[in-house]
Order: structure tokens, then sequence, then C-alpha cells
């Protein structure tokens, strides 16, 4: 356990909103996370912003992963975050890769992400974002 | 958002609240302090009326999509149902992908399909205590049947499988070694025995052959005991369903389920005696580091253990 040295694994879900049928970062990320010794629920591709957040919080996750390739990431990634605050959990950390241009990166943080990666962001940064998150989140939250 | 208490989440159990549901199986898989308080105040009652189906086999050969059209077709008899899906965890990262519930999505907003992905954690022990607690937390929450899937195919990890009433053996064309395998094991573990992916051929083949090895259970009751089934076409799921009914009744008439619930019980306290016991042990054996034979050494730490145990 590389990057995790705590008791419990983090628990962190890996979705795809959207239409875009590509899953193969989500899966590269997904991977990459389970190496790091996080628990990685994955929903598969083309999930409802409601699907999501209603899985994030059946499987009591410490954070949340989405991934977009379709160009719809302002309006889905936000969905998710208001679909997981109607279901009382505004404390789960979302984060967000994908196709995004530089200039839509502002707008997302505003909306309540946590961090955002392109597909120039290194896997390693990208592990380091998941784990400040949950580790974030695990403190907040006195049962873990 | 500060973390509710163990009498909070109790409230939302009864509220059938997905939040509480899940912080609660949170709090027994990592053995967290409030776990006890939970545990010892979920209502007994509702346990001992639920049946808990297990839903094994080998690595693809359709446990999830059949899990799903099993899910649908309670859900058209109004039942409440729980999905407990168990991953093995990676021995390396200790991490795992959990990736059942992808063929689960169906009834992501159904908010009377209750799923949890869980993973070993590599203690199978441990694995099967907190399994064990989640059926319970699901029974609470007013969940009517509960579901446990899991990859069987190490003898090991098929030990969860005794927290079911009913046992399934999820089998497909193709899986000739997989099967070879299992086969002496398979009549103690399964109650039924699916031959899924009927659509493929070699299917009959397997039916005939599982016939053979599950005649004399089937003679017992009459109660079919291998069945066929295309779960990505949702096809013979009312048979099979139907078979597990009619076995669910005799079982119970017959106290052969009280009988396995007691087995299952004793076997998951003496989970929870390893699991709790281990952190103790593993200190005590940095603390006082040995050469001798590994058996000789554990009867002087049992006898220590024993000892100040008592002393207290
Ligand atoms: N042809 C055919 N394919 C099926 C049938 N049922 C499931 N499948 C396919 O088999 C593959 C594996 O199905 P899963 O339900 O994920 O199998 P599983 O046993 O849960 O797999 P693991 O959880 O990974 O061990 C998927 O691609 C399904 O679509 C069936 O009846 N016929
Ligand atoms: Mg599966």
């Amino acid at each position: 356990m590389a990057e995790q040295e705590q008791k419990n694994p983090y628990r962190v879900l890996i979705g795809k909103p959207g239409l875009d049928g590509h899953d193969r970062g989500a899966k590269f990320i997904a991977r990459a996370l389970r190496d790091e010794g996080f628990e990685v629920i994955y929903t598969g591709i083309r999930r409802t912003a409601a699907e999501i957040a209603a899985t994030a919080i059946q499987e009591d996750v410490n954070a949340v992963g989405l991934s977009s390739l379709s160009g719809a990431h302002l309006r889905l990634f936000p969905e998710v975050i208001s679909e997981l605050r109607m279901r009382g959990g505004e404390d789960i950390p979302v984060l967000g890769g994908g196709v995004i241009p530089v200039e839509d990166i502002q707008e997302l943080l505003e909306a309540g992400l946590s961090a955002i990666f392109t597909s120039g962001t290194p896997a390693k940064d990208i592990i380091c974002s998941f784990t400040e998150a949950c580790r974030k989140h695990a403190d907040g939250d006195t049962d873990q | 958002m500060a973390t509710p208490t163990s009498k909070e989440i109790l409230a939302g159990l009864l509220r059938q609240d997905p939040r509480a549901i899940g912080r609660a199986i949170s709090a027994v898989e990592n053995n967290s302090a409030s776990a006890a308080d939970i545990l010892s105040a979920l209502d007994q009652e509702a346990i001992e009326r639920i049946l808990v189906l297990g839903i094994t086999g080998p690595p693809g050969a359709g446990k999830s999509t059949l899990t799903s059209t099993i899910i649908r077709a309670l859900r058209k008899e109004k039942k409440r149902v729980g999905i407990i899906a168990v991953d093995p965890s990676s021995p390396i990262s200790g991490g795992a992908i959990l990736g059942d519930r992808i063929r689960m999505m169906d009834h992501a907003l159904d908010t009377d399909v209750v799923v949890r992905s869980m993973a070993t954690r590599g203690r199978l022990g441990g694995l099967c205590a907190s399994a064990g607690a989640a059926v319970r937390i699901m029974a609470a929450a007013g969940c009517e049947t509960i579901i446990i899937e899991t990859v069987g195919v190490g003898q090991s990890e098929m030990d969860i499988i005794r927290l079911a009433d009913i046992t399934l053996m999820i089998l497909a064309p193709g899986f000739g070694d997989d099967i070879q395998a299992m086969k002496a094991g398979l009549l103690e573990v399964a109650d039924f025995l699916v031959v899924n992916k009927s659509d493929l051929p070699g299917a009959d083949a397997l039916c005939m052959d599982m016939e053979q090895v599950f005649r004399d259970k089937q003679e017992k009751d009459g109660i079919h005991r291998v069945l066929q089934t295309v779960a990505s076409e949702n096809q013979g799921i009312d048979h099979l369903l139907a078979a597990i009914k009619a076995l669910a009744s005799h079982l119970e008439a017959s106290g052969i389920k009280a009988e396995r619930r007691h087995k299952a019980m004793d076997a998951e306290t003496m989970d929870w005696v390893m699991e709790l016991l281990r952190p103790q042990f593993i200190q005590a054996m940095t603390d006082k580091p040995g050469r001798q034979d590994p058996r000789i050494r554990a009867k002087e730490l049992i006898h220590e253990f024993s000892t100040i145990q008592h002393d207290e």
C-alpha cells in the first residue's frame, strides 16, 4: 500500500456520465487507484448524474471521480454535485477529468469540483488528488 | 458534515435512509467504535423473517447479470431487495475494483434496491463477519430478500456463502476446467445449479452432466435442482424463482433453515473471535520475537494471553 497508510482502504466511485461510449480513461484511472490501494466502485458508461449520485450514497464512498470526453462536462459535472446534495451527500468530494479545455477549469472549480484533470495530467498527480480528497473526507468522518 | 451518532444511524435505518444504511455498513466494515452499538440494537425479528440467497460461480459466468434479473422479478412482487456484491482485494496493493454494479445499474434509482459492494480486504474471516453484519443491517432497513454475490473458485471464497439460506451455483458452457475443479465440493455448497448462458452451445450437455450430480438431492424433495437460464435475455428466471420459493418453504417448514442459521451464527462468532484477537496477538508477536516452531509459539502466546486475562 504505497499511498495509503490508513487502516481502512478509501472507497471511491468512478463514473461516466453522458453519452460518449469510451471508457478507456475511466478504466485506466480505476486500475491505477486500485494499484494504490483504493477500493474502486465502477459504474460503467452512459450513467445519468442521478444514478451516479445515488450509487455513491449507497456505497458510502469517500470521493467520486467523473470522466467525460463528450464536451458536456460543464453541465454534467455540476449536475452530479447537485444530485449528491439533494441526497444528503454534500460532503462527498467530486473530481473530474477527461477532454476538458483549460478555460473551463476555473468554472468547474467554482461549481464545487475538488479537482480537474485534463488529458495531460500525470496519473501520479491524479492519485495524489484522490488521496488528498479522501483523507479530508475521512477525517471529517470520525467513523473511518 | 458532522459524523452521525450511532443513534442517528439507527433512526436512519428505520427510515430506510440510503445514507444511514451505507454508513452503518462502513462502520462494521471498518470495525469502528460505533459498530457494536449499531449491531446490538438491530431488530432480531426482521432478521429471522428474511431470505438470504447466495450466488456464486466462476468469474464471468453471469452472476451479476442473473442477480439483476432476479432483482427485477422480486421488484415486480414489490419486494424490497438488498445485494451484497463481493470482489477480491488485490493481495499486492490491498485495493480492489468492484465492478458487479455495472450489471445492476438499471436499478440505481430504485430506492427499494439496496446495493453494497465489498472487497475481501485480504481477511476472509473478517469479510464473512462484515458481510454477515451487512445482511443484518439491510434486514433492519426493510430488505426482505438479500442476495450475496461472490466469486466461487477458491474454496475459501465460497465460505461466505454459508451466510446464505439458499445457495445458487452459476455455471456456463465453456468453463470446463473450473467446473471439474468444483465438482467435488458442489453438492455440499449448492442447493441449485444454474446453467446460465443456455443460448450458447454446450449448455444441454452441461445440464445433463449436472443432473447426474444432483439426482439424489432432486429425488428427495422433488424440487428441480438443475435449471437453465439466459440471464442476458431474462429467460428462465420465473422457473428459477419458483424453485427457490419451493425450497425456501421446505427449508422453513422442516426446520433446516433455522438449523443453518444457527450454524452460520456460530461460524460468524468464531470469525469475530479471530478478528478481535488478531491485533493483540500481532502485538504480542512483535513485542516478543521468537524462532520456535510456530505451533509451539502459538500455544505459548495463547497461554500467556489467557493468564493475563485471568489476572485482570
Ligand atoms: N450469451 C450470454 N451471455 C451472458 C448471459 N448472461 C450474462 N452474459 C454475459 O456474460 C458476461 C459476464 O457477465 P457478468 O454478469 O458480469 O458475470 P459475473 O459472473 O458476475 O462476473 P464476475 O463478477 O466478474 O465474476 C457479460 O458480458 C454478460 O453480458 C447469458 O445468459 N448468455
Ligand atoms: Mg459479477
